[in-house]
């Protein structure tokens, strides 16, 4: 076919473009991602049932914010992303923005702590765990991430992909905090980034693979 | 892409996506133009390919307008999305040549000549024409004339994969001859 017939015949079957097309994808997939991360805390980790007293502690609604602020920071940046010839920006450093914060604050706990006490302030009681649980959380979101971003245009597909998993993280570890015993800056500082990083690595072996159009 | 293009194409392409499609095609045959320039600066070598990817970028365009904010350069968007094609084909022919590999590995037998550049493409002429015309036509036009498995079984009507085994064959039966030779 030569390229005028293609011009003709694109032009020919194209309507109007849904302009809430992007927006409910996205919503699709962050709805459906979430409720799968839920499904996963309520049937194989089971919800906390003294989330009521947990929630009178300060640090409870830290952690919370801590994770929710990497999904955001995150999501803005995949949006971004996720649509040719949209430059970063300052998307790239408000990603990290969180990640510092908790550091500073787990510094500062460490630093006030009784030297006895700093390593259990790191560890907590469920290190071992913790990685793997927030992966493990964070699968349904990537997946259903991955599925919104399939039907936009990544130019930058490894970015794109860790991106997609840095976002599965952070809402993965806002919905693992249902089931997560620790509330210690240090522990969230090292335990919580980890099993952040490993969507986000996840997702940038996935990007090249699954995201090509 | 400069700035007047910009101006240019920002009405009619936002007329196009709320479905207008005279726009679009006008729009699609200035980004057809534009993309024509593009990738014939960048693929100097496989001029063949720049219609093809030309098509193909427009399909991508057209398939994924929606991921256009009107907010935005159309032009950065536009050159984005030609970027992309031109980087995918890259990678896809670089893959391809990987694949190819074992077979150049037969010509090494050249490497060892000490003929010099000119008498071995003569040489290679004379000891191509003792070859099968199901083996010589696939490695003059796959090995020597540069074009694709698939163009290639276009023009000889041969099969892609009896193209692939004449060219595997046929340099095989190459090097042996060379190997023979005082």
């Amino acid at each position: 076919m030569n390229t005028d017939d293609l011009i003709r015949t694109l032009a020919t079957g194209a309507g109007p473009v849904e302009s809430r097309a992007v927006p409910r994808r996205y919503a699709v997939a962050l709805a459906l991602g979430s409720l799968g991360a839920l499904v996963v805390v309520a049937t194989h980790l089971g919800v906390r049932n003294d989330l009521a007293v947990l929630a009178e502690l300060p640090m409870f609604w830290v952690r919370a914010a801590f994770a929710a602020s990497v999904a955001a920071t995150a999501f803005v940046a995949l949006a971004r992303l996720a649509r040719p010839g949209v430059p970063l920006g300052r998307a790239s450093f408000a990603m990290v923005a969180p990640m510092v914060a908790m550091w500073a604050l787990a510094a500062v706990v460490l630093v006030l702590a009784e030297p006895m006490m700093r390593a259990m302030l790191v560890l907590g009681s469920t290190w071992k765990t913790c990685p793997l649980n927030i992966t493990l959380v964070s699968i349904p979101v990537l997946v259903a991430v991955l599925w919104a971003i399939r039907g936009l245009a990544p130019t930058r597909p490894v970015m794109t992909g860790a991106t997609a998993g840095r976002l599965a993280g952070g809402i993965g570890a806002l919905v693992y905090t249902l089931h997560c015993p620790e509330l210690e800056a240090p522990f969230l500082g090292v335990w919580y980034v980890i099993g952040m990083a490993i969507p986000a690595a996840l997702g940038a072996l996935l990007g090249p693979r699954i995201l090509r159009w | 892409m400069g700035s007047s293009i910009e101006e240019r194409l920002r009405g009619p392409w936002l007329a196009a996506l709320a479905g207008d499609s005279a726009a679009y095609a006008d729009c699609l045959r200035e980004l057809a133009a534009m993309l024509r320039g593009y990738y014939r600066k960048r693929l100097v070598s496989l001029p063949d390919e720049v219609e093809d990817l030309v098509q193909e970028t427009l399909i991508a365009m057209h398939n994924r307008r929606h991921t256009y904010d009107p907010g935005r350069p159309l032009t950065a968007w536009a050159h984005a999305i030609a970027k992309y094609k031109y980087v995918d084909l890259m990678r896809r022919r670089a893959v391809r040549d990987e694949l190819h590999e074992p077979i150049d590995d037969d010509l090494e037998a050249f490497a060892a000549s000490d003929h010099d550049a000119a008498d071995a493409r003569r040489d290679l002429r004379k000891l191509l024409a003792t070859l099968p015309e199901r083996h010589r036509r696939p490695i003059e036009c796959v090995k020597i004339e540069g074009l694709s498995v698939a163009e290639t079984a276009r023009r000889t009507g041969m099969s892609e994969s009896a193209v692939k085994v004449g060219v595997h064959r046929g340099l095989k039966a190459l090097a042996e001859l060379i190997r023979r030779q005082p």
